[in-house]
């Protein structure tokens, strides 16, 4: 069935949300099993769309052209802000900063705020679950202020070990930054519960949204977080767009970390004055189709409501490990409960790569390496691992087809090792 | 998309029984070759007279096709002048990454990687080896 603009409707409901997705709908992608959602997810439609639109119907650069479709351009690129702000409970639309992707926000905060709050003696916490996006920017920051980096170990099952965090933390901890659910083993940190015992010690507490704005409901008021980041293209929006959100006083502490146009509010010859807040961190001209489309994208998962994304993730999760207990010489590393739809795991003695690329010849997509969390992988002594992720156009049917598959590999391969 | 063509019997072969692998004392040259991508890892030694190889070995760990790799490029080197290492090196990598102008003649039992170029994110397995070897004769030269 292909898509019309009459299928597209004001609420979705989850269980038919595959159809707004066109890249299934390509005949040589009609059987394609996709699972590295925590990679990038794919794009429905009304993202696509909107993205279309901007440049077919009202192409033009935001806050400063003084006519029609500037204005509109405009209205639309603020109106994302508001949907963003609104997705993720952030109490006010200028606390949103548009960026890249979550790697440029975590490097914000770092160049922006760390460099000038961090000094020698001071430390750092961080995880063993960091993806290298949430670990190699403070170590620049260490490297350059004298500042230490603590680093939290994660247990057996691969939750953080919540009793060395709060050994960890002290006065010296100027930043805590940290993963809200890994994208290597799943495992969801109660972020609430840092950032209560970071402010005990006037410790702020950048949170890594990466992987859980996209599949749960996120409210940073709530969560009280100083810093939270995450990347439109793993949440349905389009690639090379991101969010940096920060506490109103946060913002107010940071320096611009880009300089030129836009993020002025008076220049002369040796010396200017920069724009409010949030626009003194928007440099020059922005991604705005991607940003207005980053914006249909929250659109189609609030119609949705993130709670279900939730629930249908969480179904997912828990049949697939089930069904993937039930083969021999399968291990899974990473917890069996409070996690999220990634899973990393080994099969016998096959190679990731081999395993990936077996599953690639029966289309279906997963990943293999070492997912840019190297820390990870030096705790588990394992150099690479296979990994399945989810999203909301999976279905049990595909689990069932990965399950046969992984039973294949395991015959396929049984002969050589 | 048959997976056939990409592990072929000798590949499966080599990878489950290794030739020359180990490492050699008193090498001439020892050097890792790693895959940052996938964290595979292959030390090659050699030993080198005249220069002719005349002992190679390899260790380390990773994927069937990375691993087979190595253990043909030990077999096929050993008794090769460094010329002739580096011209099969190039050969071979040609052949790998598809493109048609090698010389078919010059591969023997490397031609078993020919299906590796149909799988871009492979060939890097399959030039693991290869590229240290590379590395190891620039290395002799300077
Ligand atoms: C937990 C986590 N943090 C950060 C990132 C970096 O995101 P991006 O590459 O979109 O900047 C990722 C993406 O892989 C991630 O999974």
């Amino acid at each position: 069935m292909s898509i019309t603009e009459a299928q597209i409707k004001p609420e979705i409901n989850i269980k038919d949300v595959r159809k707004y997705f066109p890249i299934f709908e390509m005949p040589e992608n009609r059987d394609l099993i996709y699972f590295d959602n925590a990679a990038t997810s794919q794009r429905p439609l009304q993202v696509i769309k909107t993205w279309d639109k901007f440049n077919r119907e009202y192409n033009a650069n935001t806050h400063r052209g003084a006519y029609r479709i500037a204005e509109k351009a405009t209205q639309e690129y603020e109106k994302a802000r508001d949907k963003v702000a609104g997705f993720i409970g952030a109490g006010l639309s200028n606390e949103i900063v548009f960026v890249r992707g979550a790697t440029e926000a975590i490097n914000f905060v770092a160049y922006g705020w760390a460099l000038k709050h961090v000094q020698a003696g001071d430390e750092i916490l961080l995880s063993e679950l960091e993806h290298h996006s949430n670990l190699v920017p403070w170590q620049m920051v260490a490297q350059k202020t004298g500042a230490k980096l603590k680093f939290i170990e994660f247990d057996e099952s691969g939750q953080l070990k919540m009793e060395q965090y709060f050994q960890l933390l002290s006065a010296k901890t100027r930043l805590v930054a940290i993963t809200q659910m890994s994208n290597v083993l799943g495992s969801i940190t109660d972020v609430k519960s840092i950032i209560n015992s970071a402010l005990q010690v006037n410790a702020r507490v950048l949170v890594d949204g990466a992987q859980t704005a996209p599949h749960m409901p996120v409210n940073v008021s709530n969560m009280d977080a100083d810093f939270y980041v995450f990347s439109g293209h793993k949440m349905l929006g389009p690639m090379g767009t991101g969010v940096l959100y920060a506490k109103r006083e946060r913002f107010e502490e940071m320096d611009p970390v880009f300089f030129g146009g836009s993020m002025i509010s008076d220049v002369d010859y040796n010396s200017s004055t920069w724009n409010d807040i949030p626009w003194k961190f928007e440099a020059g001209t922005q991604n705005i189709p991607g940003v207005i489309g980053l914006g249909a994208a929250v659109d189609f998962l609030q119609q949705i409501g993130p709670d279900s994304v939730r629930a249908h993730d969480q179904a997912l999760t828990d049949y697939a490990l089930e069904q993937m207990q039930l083969i021999g010489q399968l291990k899974i590393f990473g917890p069996l409960t409070n996690r999220g739809p990634v899973i990393s795991f080994s099969l016998a003695d096959i190679h990731p790569h081999d395993l990936a690329t077996f599953l690639d010849s029966h289309n279906i997509a997963i990943r293999a390496g070492h997912h840019c969390a190297k820390l990870i992988m030096k705790r588990l002594h394992v150099p690479a691992t296979a990994r399945t992720s989810f999203y909301l156009y999976n279905n049990k049917q595909e689990i069932d087809q990965f399950v046969i598959t992984l039973d294949k590999a395991k015959d396929y391969f049984s002969k050589w090792i | 998309m048959d997976i056939d063509e990409l592990y072929q019997e000798i590949i499966l072969d080599h990878y489950k029984h290794p030739r020359n692998r180990g490492t050699l004392e008193n090498a001439d040259v020892k050097i890792t070759g790693k895959n940052p991508f996938c964290g595979d890892e292959i030390i090659l030694s050699l030993k080198l007279k005249d220069n002719i190889v005349t002992d190679v070995a390899f260790e380390g760990s990773g994927c069937a096709i990375s691993q087979a790799s190595a253990s043909v490029m030990t077999e096929q080197i050993k008794g090769k002048t460094l010329s002739e290492a580096r011209e099969l090196f190039q050969e071979f990598s040609k052949m790998v990454k598809g493109e048609i102008n090698y010389d078919p003649e010059k591969m023997d039992e490397l031609a078993a990687f020919k299906g590796v170029c149909e799988y871009p994110t492979r060939v890097k397995c399959a030039l693991l080896s290869w590229n240290a070897l590379k590395n190891a004769l620039e290395q002799k030269k300077e």
